[in-house]
């Protein structure tokens, strides 16, 4: 190879490492210079066959929950949303075990089995959401955009309504993973609070509304039509409790 | 040492990048198991150190602390075959019979044992940068070397990963 830009400058251009000005300037080079052509080629086919052969090793699942040990991180991966519903069985067997005997049952027993299990899931899918660029998948602040766009990504079709004219204006939506199941997820904004309504459907009779907070953050949670919806935000309880009204109307 | 809000924090931050932790070192150590341990090993530090990360490229910083402890690793057990600069002259990669690659002659196990063949240094920027997309920039930080080393090591590495490929037993006549 006897040009003398076969090397680092053909290799920043491969990588995508030279500024458009630069990077023009190669392309007009190689119009006239077989030996670079040559060369890229070359990267070009070691390129494609490390792609096509896979090599990327992911990290075994045994890994990840190494990790999560390790940092003591508590939920993730211990609750499945079986296992709730048995925690969920058992709650309410008490409840009326405890009931029959006269027992004054106040319902922050409850909410507070409700709290440790599953609020903090939720919180956290909350938080993630609000990194850069992980808020929505589909931007728009039409319902008739956000809802078709669920089809097909989801195996039930979750109820999508704008409330801009009420102050709460949908930003869009996007698939989450709570409780180890796939929900939709709509964002709503209000001044400069950002709020995640977390949607899958359920079994179980309407119920509702709950709330709670944890961390600082808000959470209200009820089920309707056979899907349960909780909502999450750090606007204070009131302003939490209006976008629930508002959906569940 | 950690509230939970740092707790939260690292989930969110650094435990997306799992993936390019256990790569990285299962390429720099050519086993899985290694992989496990030593990126697990990392994986603790990198939270015991978390409050000292100032933000900014986490995959980068999380990277450089794997790296790090894998070539701790290496050295404690004594590669020195591992530790040695690949020298074209001198050393073949540890050469399969071509029989061997016959048998198991799929593109994945060919560029397998080229990509194990190299050394560690050459190793490292080729999984950086084709297997998990970094930018010179990022490569430079993760390997802690000027942008203009990761350029030359990089074309090298690309240049002994095709000789490798092309002639995985290198039987003599090679120069």
């Amino acid at each position: 190879m006897s040009c003398d830009r076969v090397g680092i400058a053909l290799q920043s251009y491969f990588d995508q490492e030279l500024d458009v000005i630069d990077a023009s300037e190669f392309e007009r080079h190689l119009e006239r210079c077989s030996d670079c052509v040559g060369a890229l080629e070359d990267l070009e086919s070691l390129s494609s066959s490390i792609n096509a052969a896979q090599l990327y090793e992911r990290a075994p699942a045994t890994f990840r929950k190494r990790i999560l040990a390790d940092i003591g991180a508590a939920t993730p991966v211990a609750i499945r949303p079986a296992r709730s519903v048995w925690s969920w069985l058992a709650v309410a067997a008490a409840l009326i075990l405890v009931a029959y005997t006269g027992w004054r049952v106040v319902s922050s027993d409850r909410s507070g089995d409700y709290e440790s299990a599953f609020a903090s899931d939720i919180l956290d899918a909350h938080l993630r959401s609000l990194q850069p660029g992980h808020l929505t998948d589909v931007v728009s602040t039409d319902q008739h955009t956000v809802k078709p766009w669920f089809d097909g990504k989801l195996d039930f079709s979750p109820p999508v309504k704008d409330f801009g004219d009420q102050g709460f204006a949908l930003q869009g939506g996007r698939i989450d993973i709570v409780h180890g199941r796939t929900v939709a997820a709509l964002v709503y904004a209000r001044q400069k609070h950002s709020f995640n309504v977390f949607i899958w459907p359920t079994d179980e009779k309407d119920a509702g509304p709950r709330s709670g907070s944890q961390r600082g953050y808000q959470w209200i949670e009820w089920r309707q039509e056979g899907m349960e919806f909780c909502a999450v935000s750090d606007a204070v309880p009131s302003t939490l409790a209006q976008l629930q009204r508002l959906l569940a109307e | 040492m950690h509230d939970s809000q740092d707790q939260v924090r690292f989930e969110m931050l650094v435990l997306p990048h799992l993936d390019a932790a256990y790569n990285l070192a299962r390429w720099l150590l050519r086993s899985g198991a290694d992989a496990e341990d030593v990126a697990q090993e990392a994986l603790l530090r990198s939270y015991r150190f978390f409050n000292s990360f100032q933000g900014g490229d986490v995959r980068a910083w999380l990277l450089q602390i794997v790296r790090n402890t894998c070539y701790t690793h290496l050295e404690k057990n004594r590669c020195a075959k591992d530790m040695t600069e690949f020298d074209e002259e001198l050393h073949g990669p540890p050469s399969p019979t071509p029989e061997a690659l016959a048998i198991a002659g799929d593109n994945r196990a060919r560029l397998t044992q080229a990509l194990e063949s190299l050394s560690p240094r050459y190793r490292e920027v080729i999984v950086l940068r084709e297997l998990e997309g970094c930018s010179y920039k990022e490569i430079a930080t993760i390997i802690s070397i000027p942008v203009g080393t990761v350029m030359s090591t990089l074309s090298r590495a690309r240049r002994q990963l095709q000789l490798a490929l092309c002639n995985p037993a290198r039987e003599g006549g090679q120069p």
